[in-house]
């Protein structure tokens, strides 16, 4: 894969429903952002355009379509869907570059959660004979890998209040955009009653409305425009199995496999933002991708302090992008997860020019 | 751009109810076909490439997540690929990036529907929040289209009689068709039920389980396969938005454009000629002659008389046949569907495709639409390689 520039990238409020405002409302404002902050006016001034959405958020099927509406794509534009993270619409754009048929790129990824029951409609991604009909949720799903981690001694219950505290305590400071915020001690956080045992209801992640939007393109062009932009060195994905009891659910083998051939070991990393929706999994991630205190992890507050489901791992890479272009650090981890107890990992390098 | 060629072939029969296997069953059999095909084991796919239409049509969320397994995607990258109808095409597009970019030399790339999990008629048509409640299913959106069709066009009214009798002919000397229909005729279509005039119960795809796979490798690795290696020499993607003010939805351009983007990659000038058949998405008799105006194979209102002519039938030693396989006509795995029109195309390539083979075929166009037909995917194969 060719190295690729980022050069612009913006979010919506994470809000806990979005009323009335369907996903084309959601997702107008955001693509506009990420446009006219590089001089750009429509997909019409990018070469391909490609996002990510899932129908089971809307309850209807190709949720996708009527945002294609709001693109402006008269005349017709090159264009791709994923029904994954709009992580993964960014890698298939990065292939696209790569390969030479595009220069330059908009993706998005858009969800809104509020109509549905999100951990409910989740059960429905499980296999279909034998655990779908059980309608395990989500919740219950990451409970039990926290309980593993738990009775293993790799985690205790204070080890994931510290998570979720530096969380709010980070998305206050750092992230406009954040559904829950602010200062909350570990003490106070354990005092709270379990939900879904060992799972209190603030180690999971809030359920949240909204969009974000990236324009990538070659360094060539990123020169050209003349704007500052932060260099995608490497990207790579992997799967792990669907079997959630073959799998070591205390490890994410697949983060430590696509970290090494996105070359996270290759330099230091100055920040890490992770798609961990469970305080436990971020302390998982953290052990896969081999961070250590010099690492800051997920100064946005990360999606504990509001999850775009769907768009929720492109904003990790645009969190990271943002500190770059904006000369916070020069070198960072990017990284996305899809599937029940991290069954699918994608890791992004993200270094200065 | 590195080259890229298909090296394996798969697919599964289609038929209303594959109740002999489960969802991974069934995608396992064609990717296991596929394999089988290029002479490779599981651990010679470095990626997989996953394809089908709206969730809902099964009630399975995301599925690559749980088709993990099925598809030896375990410590592997797998991507899931949504552009509606048109999916089976832009998959193996994406798929084909994957080589084409350099990143991966040899990847798997499956498509599949299983249709009588669920009703997709009705997943495409329930309520959704905001908009008003459109109860019509795909036949009920296309027919307004096909009548706007024949009233430009002139077309005599048995044009889509026509198509109907021809795909059928065609599909019955493909043993993997769900449709066998080899005694079928004029008459027996005409009379069969009226569903959204213009469209009669025969003039309709039928729904089926079924999946479509395929292997795309890097230059040096398709030569060694033991099947001739079948070149991609031009792919292309399309979308233009459901409603805009002067949209022409019986000759949208986002297909004209489509066309004329894959052709000027390949080379292409004069499709008719050029090109040795087609397989292209025609779910319902009358966009025959309406792709056949979008894609340059006749004039403006004159698709018809191709039609009407032979010119599309291999029964009737037609100078370019469409749909040789039997089309969408015969089987209709929908998420799998533009897929199985890109590796028919593969297959006339590289001539194999049995009792349907068009002889000599050296270069042949794939076509998937989607959605409200403002989605396109379309690929050219060669048996040259440059």
């Amino acid at each position: 894969m060719k190295d690729v520039a980022v050069v612009s990238f913006a979010q919506s409020d994470c809000r806990r429903d979005a009323g009335a405002c369907n996903e084309v409302e959601l997702v107008m404002p955001v693509i506009q952002q990420a446009l006219q902050a590089i001089g750009l006016n429509s997909s019409q001034d990018v070469d391909f355009t490609c996002s990510g959405s899932c129908d089971y958020q809307q309850g209807a099927s190709f949720a996708f379509v009527m945002g294609v509406d709001a693109l402006g794509a008269v005349p017709p534009i090159k264009e791709s869907h994923v029904e994954m993270d709009a992580a993964w619409a960014l890698y298939e754009s990065m292939l696209k570059i790569s390969m030479g048929q595009a220069e330059s790129a908009l993706i998005y990824g858009f969800g809104k959660s509020s109509p549905g029951e999100l951990p409910t409609v989740l059960s429905q991604q499980l296999d279909p004979y034998y655990l779908a009909p059980l309608w395990v949720d989500s919740v219950s799903l990451a409970a039990l890998q926290a309980r593993t981690l738990i009775d293993q001694g790799l985690v205790t219950e204070a080890d994931m209040a510290a998570v979720v505290s530096r969380s709010r305590a980070q998305a206050k400071a750092n992230n406009p955009h954040a559904q829950l915020a602010g200062d909350v001690s570990v003490d106070e956080l354990l005092a709270e009653a379990p939900w879904v045992a060992p799972l209190r209801k603030h180690d999971c992640c809030p359920i949240s409305d909204g969009a974000s939007a990236m324009v990538i393109c070659t360094l060539e062009k990123a020169r050209a425009w003349g704007r500052p932009y932060a260099v995608i060195r490497g990207i790579d994905h992997r799967m792990e199995s669907h079997n959630i009891g073959a799998r070591d659910l205390t490890r994410s083998a697949s983060t430590t496999l696509a970290a090494d051939r996105a070359g996270v070991p290759d330099g230091p990393v100055e920040v890490a933002e992770l798609y961990a929706p469970f305080s436990h999994q971020e302390i998982i991630l953290s052990r896969a991708l081999g961070l250590d205190d010099s690492t800051a992890v997920n100064p946005s507050g990360g999606v504990l302090a509001g999850n775009l489901m769907m768009a929720s791992g492109l904003s990790r890479v645009g969190e990271v992008a943002r500190r770059i272009m904006d000369g916070e650090i020069r070198r960072g981890v990017a990284h996305a997860t899809s599937g029940p107890c991290l069954q699918h990992n994608l890791v992004a390098v993200l270094e200065a020019a | 751009m590195q080259y890229a060629a298909v090296t394996g072939i798969g697919q599964t029969h289609y038929k209303a109810r594959r109740g002999d296997v489960s969802i991974a069953g069934l995608v396992r059999e064609a990717a296991q076909n596929a394999l089988d095909d290029a002479g490779l084991g599981w651990d010679d796919i470095e990626a997989v490439i996953i394809g089908k239409a709206p969730d809902m049509f099964e009630g399975v969320i995301m599925p690559e997540v749980y088709l993990a397994d099925a598809l030896g995607c375990n410590g592997k990258p797998m991507l899931r690929v949504h552009t509606a109808g048109s999916v089976g095409g832009s998959t193996a597009l994406v798929a084909a990036s994957h080589v084409q970019s350099g990143t991966f030399r040899r990847v798997l790339t499956v498509t599949f529907e299983k249709q009588s999990e669920s009703n997709a008629m009705w997943a495409l048509s329930n309520p959704q929040p905001f908009s008003p409640h459109l109860n019509a299913g795909a036949g009920g959106y296309f027919a307004p289209i096909m009548r706007e069709y024949m009233r430009r066009s002139g077309a005599p009214w048995d044009t889509g009689i026509k198509v109907a009798v021809k795909d059928r002919l065609h599909g019955a000397r493909n043993p993997l068709n769900h449709l066998q229909m080899p005694d079928i005729t004029m008459k027996e279509v005409e009379e069969s039920p009226m569903l959204w005039d213009p469209i009669r119960f025969l003039e309709s795809c039928p729904s089926s389980d079924g999946a479509c796979a395929m292997v795309i490798a890097d230059e040096a690795l398709a030569k060694q396969g033991p099947r001739p290696p079948v070149w991609i020499r031009g792919g292309a993607m399309r979308s233009e938005p459901t409603m805009y003010a002067g949209r022409d939805e019986a000759n949208p351009q986002a297909g004209r454009d489509c066309a004329a983007d894959v052709y000027s990659q390949a080379g292409i000038g004069n499709p008719r000629k050029e090109l040795d058949c087609a397989e292209v998405y025609v779910p319902f008799s009358w966009y025959e002659p309406m792709w056949l105006e979008n894609l340059g194979f006749a004039e403006q209102g004159e698709g018809w008389k191709l039609t009407m002519e032979g010119a599309t039938s291999l029964d009737e030693g037609g100078d370019i046949p469409w749909n040789c396989s039997g089309g969408v006509l015969s089987s209709n795995p929908i998420g799998a569907s533009g897929m199985i029109r890109f590796a028919e195309s593969a297959r006339q390539v590289r001539g194999d495709a049995g009792d349907h083979q068009v002889d000599g075929a050296r270069t042949a166009l794939g076509h998937a639409y989607g959605g409200g037909a403002q989605f396109y995917a379309m690929w050219i194969v060669s048996t040259e390689q440059a």
